[in-house]
């Protein structure tokens, strides 16, 4: 699939500022008035930003109201309204902190499982795609809901239980990748069953069906080389659970935890990047890739 | 209307020959220029005449080489447009509604006016039969030619698709598949049409007839009787065509 | 949510204007359907008797072409160095005028000064009359870089060809075998009978070194070796004959084989068929056993009577076959092995049509009378059909080969019967009643005949005394006699050499000769460009007419911009390139459904003004004035003889046809009723019509002939005899003493095969062929903004064997070489195709700066031509000389006769060789083309 970086950017960022709220949210220990404001802020930009940067997806972003329309079916929907609800629920949970110095439970849990709601729906969005083998899995789910999780953590300064889930959300990813590759590598999708001329014997592309691109293989038939991706993983890895975890066993300082988060940040950023280059999608094989 | 219609009234699609398509692309074009002038938004064409041209084309024909156990490799031209599934996971991905499929029909269209532009039906659809228009910014797909098949303007042996109304070769046929008794249903019935992808679990309307056996040897020993020689000598043939000859007057 | 209520019968158009396609020479006829007076959707004409509706993809996209951003605008003269493509618009009056200043003094002292050639129009009939009052010797059309071999071949055995003069009787063939086509001219018909025949179950075997489109659907691919089809065809005859499977009936009443060849070496008649004083052929006739001539009524040729004649013994055509094709020479196991097919396959499919032939021959019943009066109560079927075009007709050895092809159809009498092969009015013609070629130039006056016909010995050659050629392209000459199209791809060459002589000005209209269509693309370049010691170009002027900005429009002096085909008239005629079908006489016009837009006019209305301009004969009244105002005017009131126009159909005062006097409706007519005509030949008629008197005379009634014309096809072809004969030095005439080896070899009376003049050159051991997309035609398709992106350019294919030699991997480039020259170019892989041979699509690589299209077009940059590595004359041989790469008797250019060696480079920056970009005069094309007219 296309990497593009609109939706990159959207995952990576909301994901974070839906795992902070989360982590705002289902938090006893929630800080409160100013410190509190500078959490949220953070927080909603995350979220907020994200969203936004989801709409530059759009061909109609003037129209994205209408994609709440469909919460019955459609998990794009379902998230659009997942992340509304939490923003309001959240919203109101941290006037009461801000300013109110007053933690509404029950408002902050809500909010917390909206928040989770709202990544989990984002997850669902891919993986719902048969047509995808290496999303269509409960894997992804669990890591987004462990990257959001464990940079919550990270971002409203849980070091303890930011260490925990980097590498909880660290050892999934490991195994997701051994997982995907090998769900796509043993996919009953194949170039015979997509033909239907299987049964003759090997097929094989051959000419395509015009010399240059089309919205079909610039959006789905990309495929990022299998050694550059290793490297990446190495280097996603690396950034978002290694660097910072590192980091947080050293002694706590703003710049340290500065840089941390940046890491986090980066790493999240290079997964999810892979996360789209590194997925085939079946229609390729009509195009022989 | 994201979800979809637990029945149809009609199953309307096509069924593909794979033993007849010459591979002329002219159902490309032709569907090209009929959704062009009509249905939604015009199907545009950016950089044209640049370096990287890309269009939205509602239906293309791609080929497929097959090395056979033994024989030579065979080729297949495989024309490919919406497979109008009766589960069509292209409808219910979508979060606006555009994406429909009609009750009375079966036909999936797009609502250009509620679509966003968000893509996630065509990334639903295994067959790519979905493209984003790059100008209009709204989904396209085979629309069955829904404007054509009931256009009281047409004459009526022309209200069937203009992909298939030009198919030189007549490898493309139109019908109900919910009507057994429909030339679709008896095609798929005679010859074994199949799905594509039917793992995929979208269970496509359209039919693909899948290709008679090529490069099969003669089941008849090649010398006799057809080339048994009347003589092993030339003058023996002259001898044989003056008998032959007698024979005749 | 409620589903969207849509609109399911919104109006299609305001009007629909039936023409006829121009995206190929195919002619379907179309329905333009017309929004507010602009052209807004194209679809087929269900009634039209070429496609029944159905149109190919670049008929769905003519309204593409007909908005090209690289239609050209005003007419233009050259203001830059040639091929620069700088120009200056000027007024039409001021480019006519040009035109005249140059034309008129060549009229005047020697019209040999002008070189008009035509390349793919459908007007040849009005452009040969130009240049035939003109006065010019050197007019020809495109035919023979095209496909001459598979034309004369035809017409000198058969009178008639395949092309798009015939087709198999679709309905009721049961084993069709496809030679050599990848697409042709008769596109849609071929692809309507392709799939009529899956429908009934027919079996179609494709003989061709590539498996795709046709030859993908056959059931059975046999990957020839490329240039060696006619041993395959010979070795299919030989075991044919051996087993007697032949149709001895058919042959002895309609063909040649009961002729009576003189076979004394002594004689000055050897090798040539015995006749009576009236020229007429004699055959023995088996009730008297004496010799008759064969249309003598009720003769009963015999096919085993030999007979000795003032001292000379005569036998049969087919004894002499029989000597021949028995032979061991054409036996499967020996000639296997060279046309890559193994003897067992060879000997199925010879069963094959031995069966499908004899044992699945059926007779309907209609009773129909044949010239000797004879009456047959049935027609007798043999669902046996062929059809062949470029593959075995694009060689060095191709006319003969075709002729093999003939001569196969022809002893499995399977012409003209039902469930074969059958032409199509006005086809069958003898060839004996074509006109004979003429170059005879008298200054100020007309040609003293047609350019172009059929020469049946060396008395009939374009020669002067001294042998020297009266043509500018040497055709008719003892290079290349049988040249019946002219050699087009000489041209160009002869004139920068000035061999046979120079000539002043060259006037082409619709034909990329700077590109596509010419052999050794980039040395032509250099020739049009190359100056003599006093800085004047060595063909000093060059007129050209285009609809669009090509590549040849760079090189041009002068040019007349023509309009599009939905912008003008035309005419498909009977005296052409008709429509007909086999069961029908038609033909058809196009008209200006649309007014251009621009300052254009139709080439053919050009050359009405010229006419009268030039005051030619047949273009001028009495009083000097223009005859006719413009083409329409010519195509209703244009008569050939009397009573006989350019279109057949609506004469007289409408009720008409075929002969009549000239109808001043009679256009309007053709437009009402879809702009073409028909007349079904009758029932009785409708088989064997060489020979079938209802045929003759509806033919006669309609004007095709002018008395009945009944003939024999002909085995056994005198003509290449008699050249034979002039190198025996049995004639008044003698070909150069170089080529009399070469006539021996490759002018035999019957079929035989040789290998193809490259053949032997060392090292060069890969065939590199082309092919024609289904969805472009040439180069015109590029400016198309749909189908450029089916076919933006175009990687050479490479079979397996030489893929993996080279360690090819996808995304690769290669060097190919031929003895002549080097490309580099991508490369492909593909299995369904010949182990020794590569191929791309034809004509997809443009130059830069042409069609409109951005410098950085990949037809541009990754696109090519392999014309750059194809001579038009081969390397020097023994003898020193370089022959044309030509047949050797019609002078059919050689392109499929290409030897490459093939290596994997690095990846250059673009294909080379690349050429410096031509300036666009029409800028280019709009970035995004989106356009619905109305709502
Ligand atoms: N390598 C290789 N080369 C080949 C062949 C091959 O098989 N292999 N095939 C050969 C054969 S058979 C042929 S016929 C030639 C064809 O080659 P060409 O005869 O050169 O054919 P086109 O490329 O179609 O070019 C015809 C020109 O006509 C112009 N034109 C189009 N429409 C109109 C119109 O309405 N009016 C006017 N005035 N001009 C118009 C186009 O713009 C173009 O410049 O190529 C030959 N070249
Ligand atoms: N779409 C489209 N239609 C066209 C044209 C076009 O440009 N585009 N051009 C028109 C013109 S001008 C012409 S002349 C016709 C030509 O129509 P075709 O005769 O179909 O010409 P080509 O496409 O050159 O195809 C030649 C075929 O012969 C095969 N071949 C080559 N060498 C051999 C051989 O030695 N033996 C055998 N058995 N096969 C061989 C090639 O693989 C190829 O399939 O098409 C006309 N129709
Ligand atoms: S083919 Fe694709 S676009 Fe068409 S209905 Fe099926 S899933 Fe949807
Ligand atoms: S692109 Fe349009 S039709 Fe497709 S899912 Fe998005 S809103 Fe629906
Ligand atoms: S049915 Fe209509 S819209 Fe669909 S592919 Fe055919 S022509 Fe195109
Ligand atoms: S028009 Fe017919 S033959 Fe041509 S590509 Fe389409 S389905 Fe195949
Ligand atoms: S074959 Fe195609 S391009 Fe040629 S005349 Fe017919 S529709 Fe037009
Ligand atoms: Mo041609």
């Amino acid at each position: 699939m296309h990497p593009a970086p609109s939706i990159i950017f959207f995952t990576t960022l909301s994901g974070l500022g839906f795992g902070m709220l989360a982590f705002l949210g289902l938090d006893v220990s929630a800080p409160r008035g100013w410190v509190a404001f500078v959490f949220f802020l953070i927080a909603f930009l995350l979220a907020g930003g994200g969203l936004v940067s989801s709409t530059f997806h759009l061909g109609h972003p003037e129209r994205a109201l209408k994609a709440f329309t469909q919460w019955r079916s459609s998990w794009l929907s379902r998230e659009a309204w997942a992340a509304v609800v939490a923003m309001v629920l959240m919203g109101l949970y941290g006037l009461g902190l801000v300013f109110f110095d007053t933690r509404w439970t029950l408002l902050g849990v809500a909010g917390g499982i909206m928040s989770l709601a709202t990544v989990f729906a984002t997850s669902m969005i891919y993986t719902q795609m048969r047509t995808v083998p290496r999303w269509n899995h409960w894997s992804p789910p669990v890591l987004f809901l462990a990257y959001a999780l464990a940079g919550g953590a990270l971002l409203t300064g849980k070091v303890t239980p930011a260490i925990v889930l980097l590498l909880i959300a660290g050892g999934i990813q490991v195994f997701a990748w051994i997982d995907q590759e090998r769900r796509e590598n043993s996919s009953d999708t194949t170039m015979a069953t997509a033909t239907g001329l299987g049964g003759i014997g090997d097929v094989k592309a051959f000419e395509p069906p015009h010399t240059g691109s089309n919205y079909l293989t610039n959006e789905m038939v990309f495929r990022v080389g299998r050694k550059h991706a290793q490297t990446l993983k190495i280097i996603a890895v690396a950034l978002a659970v290694g660097l910072p975890v590192i980091l947080l066993l050293l002694p706590f300082a703003h710049i340290v935890a500065m840089v941390a988060v940046l890491s986090h940040l980066a790493g999240v950023l290079v997964q999810r990047w892979l996360f789209f280059a590194e997925a085939r999608h079946v229609v390729g094989l009509y195009y022989g890739r | 209307m994201t979800s979809l219609p637990t029945h149809t009234e009609k199953s309307l699609g096509l069924v593909i020959d794979l033993d007849t398509c010459v591979g002329c692309h002219a159902c490309v074009t032709a569907c090209k220029g009929w959704n062009n002038e009509n249905y939604g938004a015009p199907l545009a064409d950016t950089d044209a005449y640049g370096a990287d041209p890309v269009g939205s084309f509602l239906n293309r024909v791609h080929s497929f080489e097959v090395q056979p156990e033994a024989g030579p490799a065979q080729l297949y031209h495989f024309p490919k447009s919406c497979l109008h599934c009766a589960d069509a996971p292209c409808v219910t991905v979508c979060p606006t509604g555009a994406s429909y499929k009609r009750v009375e029909d079966g036909i999936v269209l797009v609502n250009e006016s509620d679509c966003i532009g968000c893509g996630l039906c065509a990334w639903a659809c295994p067959y790519g039969a979905r493209e984003m228009d790059p100008s209009e910014k709204v989904m396209k797909k085979c629309t069955l030619c829904v404007d054509r098949i009931y256009n009281e303007n047409l004459p009526e042996e022309d209200r069937e698709p203009a992909c298939v109304r030009t198919c030189p070769a007549g490898a493309r046929h139109f019908g109900d598949f919910a009507d057994p008794e429909s030339n679709v249903s008896q095609l798929v019935a005679d010859r074994g049409g199949i799905e594509l992808m039917p793992e995929q679990g979208t269970a496509p309307v359209n039919r693909y007839l899948p290709p008679r056996p090529k490069d099969q040897a003669p089941e008849f020993d090649v010398l006799s009787p057809f080339l048994e020689p009347v003589a092993e000598e030339p003058q023996g043939f002259l001898g044989w065509l003056d008998k032959t000859l007698e024979k005749i007057s | 949510m409620n589903q969207p209520k849509i609109d399911t019968s919104p109006k299609v158009s305001d009007e629909v204007r039936k023409t006829t396609c121009y995206m190929c020479a195919c002619r379907c006829g179309i329905n333009v359907h017309m929004k507010d007076g602009e052209v807004a959707y194209i679809e087929g004409n269900r009634d039209h008797p070429v496609n029944k509706g159905v149109l190919c993809a670049k008929g769905s996209s003519g309204i593409m072409q007909h908005l090209s951003p690289a239609r050209l605008k005003a007419p233009m003269k050259r203001v830059g160095p040639r091929g620069s493509g700088e120009f200056e618009e000027v007024s039409w009056e001021e480019a006519l005028r040009t035109a005249v200043s140059w034309l008129k003094p060549i009229r005047e002292t020697d019209q040999s000064k002008l070189a008009f050639f035509t390349g793919r129009d459908q007007s040849q009939s009005f452009t040969s009359f130009f240049a035939q009052s003109f006065g010019t010797p050197n007019y020809a059309a495109h035919g023979g870089f095209c496909s001459v071999n598979m034309a004369a071949a035809g017409i000198y055995t058969m009178g008639g060809a395949f092309w798009e003069f015939g087709q198999p009787d679709w309905d009721r063939t049961k084993l069709f075998m496809l030679f050599g086509v990848a697409e042709d001219h008769d596109s849609n018909p071929i692809k309507m009978g392709i799939g009529r025949m899956k429908g009934h179950g027919g079996k179609i075997i494709g003989v061709n070194p590539i498996r795709t489109g046709y030859n993908a659907v056959a059931d059975e691919w046999v990957g020839i070796t490329p240039g060696t089809d006619g041993l395959f065809i010979l070795s299919l005859v030989h075991c044919l004959m051996k087993a007697g499977r032949i149709d001895l009936d058919y042959l002895a009443r309609f063909t040649d084989a009961p002729c009576l060849v003189n076979e004394d070496p002594a004689s000055d008649e050897f090798g040539l068929i015995l006749t009576n004083e009236a020229g007429k052929k004699l055959v023995i006739d088996r009730r008297t056993g004496k010799p008759e001539a064969y249309d003598t009524p009720g003769v009963q040729p015999d096919l085993s009577g030999s007979y000795r004649h003032a001292g000379f013994s005569h036998r049969p055509v087919l004894h002499h076959m029989a000597d021949k094709y028995l032979s061991d020479e054409y036996a499967p196991e020996v000639v296997a092995e060279r046309v890559g097919i193994s003897a067992e396959r060879i000997r199925g499919i010879a069963a094959e049509l031995a069966r499908v032939a004899f044992d699945e021959a059926f007779e309907i019943e209609r009773e129909w009378t044949d010239f000797r009066g004879d009456v047959h109560k049935t027609m007798v079927g043999r669902p046996v059909s062929f059809h062949s075009m470029r593959g075995i007709s694009a060689h060095s050895n191709g006319f003969q080969t075709c002729r093999a092809l003939h001569m196969l159809q022809i002893i499995l009498g399977t012409v003209e019967v039902p469930g074969g092969f059958r032409f199509k009015p006005p086809y069958p013609k003898p060839s004996t009643i074509h006109p004979k070629p003429h170059a005879g130039v008298t200054p100020g006056k007309p040609l003293d005949g047609p350019h172009l016909g059929f020469l049946h010995g060396p008395d009939d050659l374009l020669i002067h005394e001294d042998g020297t050629p009266k043509r500018i392209d040497k055709a008719f000459s003892w290079e290349n006699p049988m040249s019946a199209h002219g050699l087009m791809h000489m041209l160009i060459s002869n004139a920068h050499a000035g061999d046979p002589y120079k000539i002043d000005t060259m006037m082409l209209y619709m034909a990329n000769m700077a590109w596509n269509s010419s052999m050794n693309t980039s040395e032509v370049m250099r020739m049009l460009t190359d100056k003599d010691e006093d800085g004047e170009y060595v063909i000093p002027r060059i007129i050209y007419s285009d609809a669009y900005s090509s590549e040849m429009v760079a090189y041009a002096d002068l040019i007349l911009p023509d309009t599009t085909y939905l912008e003008r008239h035309d005419c498909i005629s009977l005296l052409d390139r008709p429509i007909c079908e086999a069961e029908a006489a038609a033909d058809a016009i196009r008209w200006p459904v649309v007014e251009p837009d621009r300052d254009v006019r139709g080439f053919q209305s050009v050359l009405c003004e010229l006419g009268g301009m030039l005051d030619l004969p047949g273009f001028v009244n009495e009083d000097g004035s223009q005859k006719y105002a413009d083409y329409a005017d010519y195509i209703q009131n244009h008569e050939r003889k009397p009573g006989i126009g350019p279109l057949a159909g609506y004469r007289g005062t409408g009720d008409d046809h075929g002969r009549g006097a000239p109808n001043p409706n009679q256009i309007e007519e053709y437009k009402k009723n879809g702009s073409f005509w028909i007349s079904h030949i009758p029932e009785d008629a409708e088989f064997y019509k060489p020979w079938n008197n209802a045929y003759q005379d509806w033919a006669v009634e309609l004007g095709l002939f002018d008395k009945p014309s009944p003939y024999l096809f002909t085995l056994w072809c005198e003509p290449l005899r008699r050249f034979q004969l002039a190198a025996e030095g049995k004639h008044r005439l003698s070909p150069p003493e170089h080529l009399k080896a070469r006539y021996a070899e490759t002018m035999e009376p019957l079929p035989v095969w040789y290998p193809p003049f490259s053949e032997a050159d060392d090292g060069f051991d890969v065939h590199a062929l082309t092919q024609r997309p289904m969805a472009m035609y040439h180069s015109w398709g590029s400016q198309n903004a749909w189908l450029r992106q089916i076919h933006g350019r175009n990687p050479l294919y490479v079979p397996t064997k030489l893929w993996e030699a080279n360690g090819f991997e996808e995304g690769d480039w290669a060097r190919v070489t031929s003895p002549h020259g080097e490309i580099t170019v991508p490369v492909m892989h593909m299995a369904a195709l010949n182990e020794n041979t590569v191929w791309t699509w034809n004509a997809i690589g443009k130059r830069k700066g042409a069609w409109a299209l951005e410098k950085d077009a990949p037809e541009a940059t990754k696109g090519f031509l392999l014309n750059h590595i194809i001579h038009e004359l081969l390397p020097a041989k023994g003898d020193g000389l370089r022959w044309a790469n030509s047949d050797p008797i019609t002078g059919q250019a050689a392109w499929f006769d290409l030897r490459v060696k093939i290596e994997k480079v690095a990846a250059p920056k673009e294909s080379l060789p690349s050429h410096p970009a031509q300036k666009s005069p029409v800028g280019t094309g709009p970035d995004t083309v989106k356009r619905k007219l109305g709502t």
